[in-house]
C-alpha cells in the first residue's frame, strides 16, 4: 500500500518536474566535484574565471536552440550563426557601428523568417536549418576570410567585468537563466509558446496564431544566437569563421542534459543552462585535470556525454515505466 | 499523362535540380567538358550514394533516428582497410571486410547506446563519433599507406564514360529498393517509421529491426570508407568530413521523409547528383569559397521549399 502511494506520487506531474529539475542540478555537481577532488585550487574566484571562460556563450547558444526544440524543431545552422556574428561584431560593429547593429537586427528577423518558411510550407526544420548552416558559413567567410577582427571595446569590457564576491560566469549565467525561465514558464504567452509543442491543433483552435509564435520562437533563436556570438567575440577579442561550428552539438546536447525532450513542447531554460554550464566545465577543465593525453580528449568528451545523459535517462524512465 | 505521373514523383525535381546545374555549368563553358563532368560527377556521387542509403533507412525508422557517426565511421573505416590491404592486391577482400567489420561494431555501438542507455540517437551517435574520432587518430597517427595499386584502379575504371563503381552503386540501390519495398525488413522499417506501437502491436519485433539497421548503416559508412581511400589514393582522418551533413541532405532532397516512414531510393541519386553537380558549377563559375557556401545553402533551401510542398500535396 505505502510502496503505491510513493509510486503514484514519484509519477506524478509535480514530482515529474522536480526530478526533471533536479537531475540537470546533480549532473553538475557529479562535475564540479570531480574537478574539486583533482585540483582543490580550482574551486576559486579565479578557477572559476576561467574554468567558465566560455560558458556564457555556450549557454546563450544553448538558450537559442531550446526556443527552436521548444516548437518541435532543430536548428543545425545555429552554430554557424554564431560564428556570423561574431565575424560582423570584430569587423562592421567595431568599425561602423551602425551597418554592425543594422545587419544584426536584420539576422534576427530573417531567423523569425525562416520561422514563418518552415511553418508556411510545412518543411522540415532539419533540412532547412542544414542549408541554412552553408549560408552563414559562408557569409562569415565572406566577411572575415582570415581570423582576425577586433571585438568593441565595450563588449570586452561587459565580459571582462570583475564583480565581487561570484565569479562573472557564474553572476552572468544566474541572470540569462532567470530571464529566459520567466518568459517561457512564468508568463502566458510563454505557455502558448511551450503549448505550440505540445499540441499545435489545440493552441491553433484555441485562437493563438502559430505561424506567430513559430516567428517568435525563430526570432527568440536568432536573438539569443546574436547575443552568444556577440559575448563570444568580447572574451576571444578576435574571430574566425569557424569559431563558433562545435555550438551547434554543444547546444543540442546542453538542451537535452538540462532535461529537455526533443518533442512536446517540454524543456527547461534553467535546466538548459545548467546543461550548457556542465558541458563547458566537463570539455576542458576537468579533461586538463585527468590527464588525459591530447589524442583521447575527444574521446573523453564522448564518454562524460554519454554517462551524463546515460544517468539522466535511466533514472527518467522509471516514472514511465 | 506520363509527365504528369512523373511529377508527383517526390524525386523527380533532385533530378530535374541536377539536369539545370549541369546545364547552367556547360552553357558557361560553352559545351566543353560536359561529358567528363557527368563522369566525375557520377564517381563522386556513388560515396554520397553509398553512406546516403544506410542513412534513409535509419532516418524513416522514425523522429530523431539519425546517424552522426558516419564521418568518423568513414575516417577509422579508410585507416582500417589500408592497413589491412598494405598496398598488396591479394588482401583487398581483407581489407574491405575489416572495414565493414568496424563498421559494424560502431553500428552495433550505436544501437546499444540508444538502446540500452535510452540516449536519444542524435546524441548518442554524436557521442560515438567522438570516441570514433580518438581511436582512429591514435591508429591512422602517421599512416602512409597507399592503396593497392589494382584496387586504386579498380575504382577509377570506367566503361564508356561511366565509372565501373557507378554501376555497381547503381545495381546496389536496386537491391536496396527490393529490400525496402519488397521484404520483411524493408515494410518492417517503413511501418516502425509511421509508427513503432502500432508497429510493435501488429507482431513487428521492433528492436531487431532497429539494430539491423544501424548495423547496416554503420557496415555501409566502413565500405564507404574502404573505397573512398581507393579512389583517393590513401586513408585521411577527415576524408568523411563532408559526409555528415551530405548524407541527410541526400536522403531529404531525394524525398525521403524526415518524419520517417516514407523513403525513396531513386531520389537519393538524384540528391546526390544534384549536390555533387552544383558544386562543380560553382566551381567552373569560379566561385570563391564563401559565395559558393552561401549558394550551395540557398539552393538547397530553395528546392526544399519547392519540392517539400508538392511532396505535402501529393
Amino acid at each position: 500500500m505505502a510502496t503505491d502511494q510513493a509510486a503514484s506520487r514519484l509519477s506524478s506531474p509535480a514530482w515529474e518536474r522536480k526530478f526533471r529539475a533536479l537531475l540537470p542540478a546533480l549532473s553538475l555537481i557529479i562535475v564540479l566535484l570531480a574537478i574539486a577532488w583533482l585540483n582543490p585550487r580550482a574551486i576559486s574566484y579565479f578557477g572559476f574565471n576561467l574554468m567558465l571562460n566560455l560558458a556564457v556563450p555556450i549557454a546563450l547558444a544553448t538558450l537559442a536552440q531550446m526556443f527552436v526544440i521548444v516548437g518541435n524543431d532543430l536548428d543545425l545552422s545555429i552554430g554557424t550563426f554564431v560564428g556570423f556574428i561574431c565575424c560582423v561584431t570584430a569587423t562592421w560593429l567595431h568599425d561602423t557601428p551602425l551597418l554592425g547593429i543594422a545587419v544584426i537586427v536584420l539576422s534576427i528577423v530573417f531567423y523569425a523568417l525562416l520561422g514563418v518558411l518552415i511553418h508556411v510550407r510545412n518543411l522540415p526544420s532539419i533540412v532547412v536549418t542544414l542549408g541554412m548552416g552553408f549560408v552563414w558559413q559562408g557569409l562569415a567567410i565572406l566577411i572575415l576570410p582570415k581570423p582576425g577582427g577586433k571585438a568593441p571595446e565595450w563588449i570586452a569590457a561587459i565580459v571582462g567585468f570583475k564583480p565581487p564576491w561570484i565569479p562573472f560566469p557564474i553572476l552572468a549565467a544566474i541572470v540569462i537563466a532567470a530571464i529566459a525561465h520567466f518568459g517561457l514558464m512564468k508568463t502566458s504567452y510563454g505557455a502558448i509558446l511551450r503549448g505550440t509543442g505540445g499540441n499545435a491543433v489545440a493552441i491553433g483552435r484555441a485562437g493563438w496564431s502559430l505561424l506567430k509564435a513559430k516567428a517568435i520562437l525563430f526570432g527568440l533563436a536568432g536573438f539569443f544566437g546574436v547575443l552568444s556570438g556577440i559575448t563570444l567575440v568580447g572574451i576571444t577579442t578576435s574571430a574566425d569563421a569557424n569559431i563558433g561550428n562545435g555550438y551547434t552539438l554543444l547546444s543540442i546536447a546542453g538542451v537535452i542534459l538540462g532535461g529537455g525532450e526533443f518533442v512536446g513542447g517540454q524543456v527547461s531554460p534553467i535546466g538548459a543552462v545548467i546543461g550548457a554550464l556542465t558541458l563547458a566545465l566537463a570539455a576542458s577543465p576537468l579533461l586538463t585535470f585527468m590527464h588525459i593525453p591530447p589524442d583521447w580528449q575527444v574521446a573523453a568528451n564522448g564518454i562524460i556525454l554519454i554517462i551524463v545523459l546515460a544517468a539522466r535517462l535511466v533514472i527518467g524512465r522509471r516514472r514511465t515505466a | 499523362m506520363i509527365i504528369s505521373r512523373l511529377i508527383q514523383r517526390p524525386w523527380i525535381w533532385s533530378f530535374v535540380g541536377s539536369l539545370g546545374v549541369w546545364l547552367a555549368a556547360i552553357i558557361f563553358t560553352h559545351g566543353q567538358g560536359a561529358g567528363g563532368m557527368i563522369t566525375a560527377a557520377l564517381s563522386l556521387a556513388v560515396f554520397m550514394v553509398i553512406v546516403g542509403v544506410g542513412q534513409m533507412f535509419v532516418i524513416t525508422l522514425g523522429p530523431g533516428n539519425v546517424d552522426l557517426s558516419l564521418p568518423a565511421n568513414i575516417g577509422l573505416a579508410s585507416a582500417v582497410a589500408m592497413k589491412l590491404m598494405g598496398g598488396d592486391d591479394s588482401y583487398v577482400l581483407l581489407g574491405l571486410a575489416g572495414a565493414m567489420g568496424s563498421g559494424f561494431v560502431i553500428g552495433s555501438a550505436n544501437y546499444l547506446l540508444i538502446r540500452a542507455l535510452r540516449i536519444p540517437p542524435i546524441i548518442a551517435t554524436l557521442s560515438a563519433s567522438f570516441i570514433i574520432h580518438s581511436i582512429d587518430i591514435s591508429y591512422g597517427r602517421g599512416l602512409q599507406i597507399k592503396p593497392p595499386p589494382g584496387f586504386a584502379d579498380f575504382t577509377n575504371i570506367e566503361l564508356a564514360g561511366i565509372p565501373l563503381i557507378a554501376l555497381l552503386a547503381i545495381l546496389f540501390t536496386i537491391v536496396a529498393a527490393i529490400a525496402l519495398n519488397r521484404t520483411a525488413y524493408g515494410r518492417s522499417v517503413l511501418a516502425i517509421g509511421q509508427n513503432p506501437r502500432a508497429a510493435w502491436l501488429a507482431g513487428i519485433r521492433v528492436q531487431p529491426i532497429m539494430f539491423a539497421t544501424y548495423a547496416l548503416s554503420g557496415v555501409l559508412g566502413g565500405l564507404d570508407g574502404a573505397v573512398l581511400a581507393g579512389y583517393f589514393r590513401g586513408a585521411n582522418i577527415d576524408i568523411g568530413n563532408e559526409y555528415l551533413l551530405a548524407s541527410i541532405a541526400v536522403v531529404v532532397i531525394g524525398g525521403t521523409s524526415v518524419s520517417g516512414g516514407k523513403a525513396n531510393l531513386p531520389g537519393i541519386w538524384g540528391g546526390a547528383l544534384f549536390l555533387v553537380l552544383l558544386l562543380t558549377m560553382l566551381n567552373t563559375f569560379g566561385v570563391g569559397a564563401g559565395l559558393r557556401l552561401v549558394l550551395t545553402g540557398l539552393i538547397i533551401v530553395g528546392i526544399i521549399t519547392i519540392a517539400g510542398n508538392l511532396d505535402r500535396k501529393s
